[in-house]
């Protein structure tokens, strides 16, 4: 999975995406964010409130509750803000 | 058409290419995003904008397309700025050339409005104080909101 980090959550994480490897039990949106959130700090206070995150899977917009799987790209992003 | 880019366009040409060869077209609307210098009482030096390449474009051709589903359109145009930008400066073009005046006025209307809260741009702003994240507006949703069918 790649995933991708725009806007302030990219400044929040350092990096601007990462190659991950996730457990099997990922089976969605929500696991994969607990899941990213467990691994160190700056993971976990940047996606501290998801309430401000919009969330794409192959570049669609999508729920928190939408299946990943291998091979996708997610991206995690501010609400937009263009125009 | 579609066109994310880091240079800068001219209206006048890219209207004038819109409408070329085409006896049809009897209206043309088109509106201008710029970078303003004042935001929350606060001088603004630049304006930075990131978006996602290949979600960006994708999103655009998806609206673009429904306009021209919604509306009797002869052409549409979106361009849309990234990159560093100053006061003045164009950030986004949307034209759309029709028979009549009211499918180019609403759809250009909705083009504009549908962008805004669902293309995946990000604004900072610079000023004296350092960097900004710009955040959403509810009153842009609410814009939105009223071309849902």
């Amino acid at each position: 999975m790649n995933l991708l980090y725009f806007a302030w959550i990219r400044v929040k994480m350092g990096v601007s995406g990462e190659h991950i490897d996730p457990p099997k039990n990922i089976k969605d949106i929500k696991g994969l964010i607990d899941w990213i959130k467990q691994r160190n700090q700056i993971s976990n206070e940047a996606f501290s409130d998801i309430s401000n995150i919009r969330i794409a899977v192959n570049q669609e917009y999508v729920d928190i509750d939408h299946p990943v799987q291998a091979g996708d790209e997610i991206a995690f992003f501010p609400p937009v803000t263009g125009g | 058409m579609i066109r994310v880019q880091s240079a800068d366009f001219d209206v006048g040409l890219e209207l004038k290419k819109l409408t070329e060869g085409n006896r049809q077209i009897g209206a043309v609307t088109s509106f201008v995003g710029l970078v303003r210098d004042i935001a929350d009482k606060d001088t603004i030096s630049a304006m930075v904008l990131e978006h996602y390449p290949g979600m960006t474009e994708k999103q655009l051709a998806d609206i673009e397309h429904e306009a021209n589903q919604r509306w009797d359109l002869n052409s549409s145009l979106i361009i849309h700025r990234y990159g560093r930008l100053e006061p003045g400066d164009n950030i986004v073009l949307v034209a759309c050339a029709s028979s009549h005046r009211e499918s180019a006025f609403d759809a250009c209307h909705f083009l504009i409005d549908w962008l805004k809260t669902k293309a995946p741009f990000w604004k900072l702003e610079e000023t004296s104080e350092g960097g900004r994240w710009v955040e959403a507006k509810i009153k842009d949703d609410i814009a939105r909101a009223r071309w849902e069918k």
